[in-house]
């Protein structure tokens, strides 16, 4: 035993959990922890704002599988982190987020830079402690970890008065947790296993619904396995791309709001889906009294609130995916499914024919466009963070994932400002692979104040603005249904070549079509953050589209174009 | 109709308020909710009593679960358990009144336990029925005052309530836990 201060704890435990980087902002109820870190091997990447500070520790998770760490100092610091907490609860991401408060004896007194953060942050945190002694800190430290990680994953917020900071206790490093309330299950009970293969037996027409949960329980070779051994054809949501390979047969891309048209017929056609660690979400469910209805549903899924929360399932399995669906493979058959798969062909084939990428050169520059140039050149393996909005959909759509982990994007919570912060994170993580940002201009200049950020840590990111002067998804809301009446939604912006320039960051503007593969090509030859500005076209709208409440399959779809028209 | 829960949550500050929180959250109607220690000093236990609008006992037990500090959940609702509410009730009564409401309150075996020259207080522990009962009884003369604890309840003999998942919380082993 040695006596340490809570802040010299915290380090150690934080070195202990395989922390190597933290992403936050000092100021005065967080001080003795900084003053501590300058003797521990943590990286510390200083933030502009405490929002960037948690979508970095996200973005980092994300592309890691490991816990990314924030911190701030206590009142507005603190608060500044609520947005990026909030988008780490509804994506499951596992964050955790270190704030300073007053000294314990101060509580309730409404101290300078007094807030009462774990109040605020109960609803959207997995869970959150307030530390009042520094005893407290090494089995907090352990917990929240353990909590974050496990099970669901989630953000958990340690809220750590000063007086634990700087008390110096004795130490030793608590080798057990005791969370006696808290054992995530794993396998899911033999006799729901054997009915979901009865199901499964008698299916012509499976779907696989493949969510986000495929990647963070690590599933995507036993989804390969099962698909590929039930010829199941396999759609994604927005957060579940990279699941399971583009390039795959068996793929139907995204599903949804925005998915392909052949894969909400799939899905509003089939007998049987197998969501596979998905939430059956609005955005992907559309109306619920008319989804799939002639489809008889099993549900893997971690986290028993979510079974029939949304959607009635048959056959529930709670547990952990990748252990539920080993339990299943043995129990299944092989199958063909042949006619079914056919069928779906044909769908997909008349979507294609209304794909923009069929459209012939009209020598305007779509997002579409660009992002399906720099799928190509990254042969589509690079990490893309987005924002939300119009590019974030295109990004989904035509940058076909083959690896899992690499679509960074804020789905449950829709965060504009989300991608450049993440984009950073998404870097410490994996320093070796191309990261690319594709943003809109609205959800750039949220968080742009974090090219600071990416320039003082000579982060190789690449940085794609999609700048169509407007706030285009709402925009486009705007044409659809409130006959073009624009409120609020055109943007006028800076030029971010010079926004660039300014932090010393080469920058490079896309007017044209041809403009695209050399800027492109210039952004990887160059080392360090690059930025690209597409001045893309502004009233392009995104299809397919399912207006908020009607049926899946009631999509507005593109209008078939072959010829440019006179008024283009 | 009403659902009745039996929660074991870990006996650690703040965690009234986050069941409290949880339930505001997913919208659940809160009828009454008790908390108190148990045998065990580390492990408080809530009965919960809901009105079952939009939920019902499975889906308030998964969100239970989501809670790191929730321990065990069983819906007590219809079956074996003792259930019991205590009020105090403080009537208006002048002296002429108070042979009545002693007598009324020997029938639901209440008892008074405050004499005030204008008012009295009728203890009464017994099943919400029983309670309402008497509130309708003594109505008439004037209630200027009621307190009522919500319900508690425990399962009779050796029989536990309805676990719609323990596989929610794993494997746990319940022994191990509340031992
Ligand atoms: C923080 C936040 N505020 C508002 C919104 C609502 N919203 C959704 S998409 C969008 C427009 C985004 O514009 P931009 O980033 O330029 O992307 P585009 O749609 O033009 O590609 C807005 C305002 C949001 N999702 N997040």
């Amino acid at each position: 035993m040695t006596k340490k201060t809570g802040a010299e704890i915290l380090w150690e435990c934080l070195v202990r959990e395989g922390v190597e980087v933290v992403f936050g902002l000092p100021g005065g109820a967080i001080m003795p922890v900084y003053d501590a870190m300058l003797y521990y091997p943590i990286h510390h990447v200083l933030v502009r704002h405490e929002q960037g500070a948690a979508h970095m520790a996200d973005g980092y998770a994300r592309a890691s599988g490991k816990v990314g760490v924030a911190m701030a100092t206590s009142g507005p610091g603190a608060t500044n982190l609520v947005t990026g907490i909030a988008t780490a609860m509804m994506d499951s991401s596992p964050i955790v987020c270190i704030t300073g408060q007053v000294h314990a004896h101060l509580i309730g007194g409404d101290a300078f830079q007094e807030t009462d953060v774990t109040g605020i942050t109960l609803p959207i945190t997995k869970h959150n402690f307030l530390v009042t002694r520094a005893e407290e800190v090494a089995d907090v430290v352990r917990e929240a970890f353990y909590i974050a990680r496990s099970g669901r994953p989630g953000p958990v917020l340690i809220d750590i008065c000063k007086n634990a900071q700087v008390e110096e206790v004795e130490y030793s490093y608590p080798e057990e947790v005791s969370l006696p309330g808290y054992l995530p299950p794993t396998h899911a009970p033999m006799e729901d296993l054997k009915r979901a293969a009865e199901l499964i037996e008698q299916s012509e027409r499976p779907v696989i619904l493949a969510g986000h949960g495929v990647m963070m329980s690590d599933a995507m070779e036993a989804l390969s396995v099962f698909a590929t051994k039930t010829q199941t054809p396999v759609a994604m949501t927005l957060l579940g791309l990279g699941s399971f390979p583009a390039s795959d047969p068996l793929n139907l891309g995204m599903m949804g709001m925005h998915g392909e048209a052949y894969c909400n017929l799939a899905i509003q056609n089939a007998d049987l889906l197998l969501a596979f660690g998905m939430r059956f979400d609005d955005r992907v469910t559309a109306n619920l009294r008319t989804y799939a209805p002639r489809a008889r549903k099993i549900h893997i899924e971690i986290d028993p609130s979510e079974v029939h929360k949304n959607v009635e399932v048959d056959v529930p399995l709670v547990g952990d995916l990748n252990t539920v669906l080993t339990d299943l493979i043995p129990l299944v058959d092989e199958y063909d499914h042949e006619e079914w798969r056919s069928e779906i062909e044909e769908w997909r084939g008349e979507s294609q024919a209304r794909d923009i990428m069929t459209w012939p050169d009209d020598g305007k520059l779509y997002t579409a466009h660009a992002i399906r140039d720099l799928w190509e050149v990254t042969n589509g393996e690079a990490i893309i963070t987005t924002g939300v909005g119009q590019h974030q959909m295109w990004a989904a759509q035509y940058y076909h994932f083959e690896k899992p982990n690499r679509m960074i994007t804020s789905g449950g919570a829709g965060t504009m400002g989300f991608g450049l912060p993440a984009t950073i994170g998404a870097w410490f993580a994996k320093p070796d692979e191309e990261v690319w940002l594709v943003d809109g201009d609205g959800s750039f200049q949220m968080t742009q104040a974090e090219l600071s950020t990416a320039m003082q840590e000579g982060a190789n990111i690449k940085i794609a603005i999609m700048n169509n002067r407007f706030l285009g998804m709402v925009r486009q809301w705007q044409e659809f249904f409130f006959e073009s009446r624009y409120s609020g939604t055109p943007l006028s912006c800076p030029d971010f070549v010079m926004i660039a320039e300014a932090h010393g960051i080469p920058a490079r503007k896309v007017t044209e079509p041809g403009e695209v593969l050399p800027a492109i090509e210039f952004a990887r030859q160059t080392d360090g953050p690059v930025v690209i500005e597409f001045q893309v076209e502004k009233e392009e709208a995104v299809y397919p589209m399912v207006p908020t409440g009607a049926d899946l399959d009631k999509m507005i779809r593109r209008p078939i174009r072959n010829e440019p028209t006179a008024a283009d | 109709m009403q659902l009745t829960l039996i929660a074991l949550v870990e006996n650690k500050p703040g965690v009234l308020n986050r069941v409290a929180s949880l339930f505001r959250r997913r919208n659940f109607n809160i009828e009454s909710l008790n908390v108190g220690r148990t045998e065990k000093a580390d492990i408080s236990r809530m009965t919960i009593v809901l009105e079952n609008g939009n939920v019902d006992a499975r889906k308030v037990e998964a969100n239970l679960y989501k809670l790191v500090n929730v321990i065990d959940v069983q819906d007590v609702t219809n079956q074996p358990a003792v259930t019991r509410d205590l009020a105090l009730i403080k009537v208006s009564a002048t002296s002429e009144q108070r042979a009545e409401i002693a007598n009324l309150a020997s029938i639901f075996r209440a008892r008074i336990v405050d004499v005030a020259p204008d008012s009295v207080i009728v203890e009464i522990t017994g099943t919400e029925d029983k309670i309402e009962g008497l509130v309708e009884l003594l109505s008439p003369l004037g209630i200027l005052e009621m307190v009522r604890t919500g319900q508690v309840a425990m399962m009779r003999g050796s029989a536990s309530g309805v676990r719609y998942a323990p596989g929610a919380n794993g494997s746990k082993d319940l022994e191990k836990v509340t031992n």
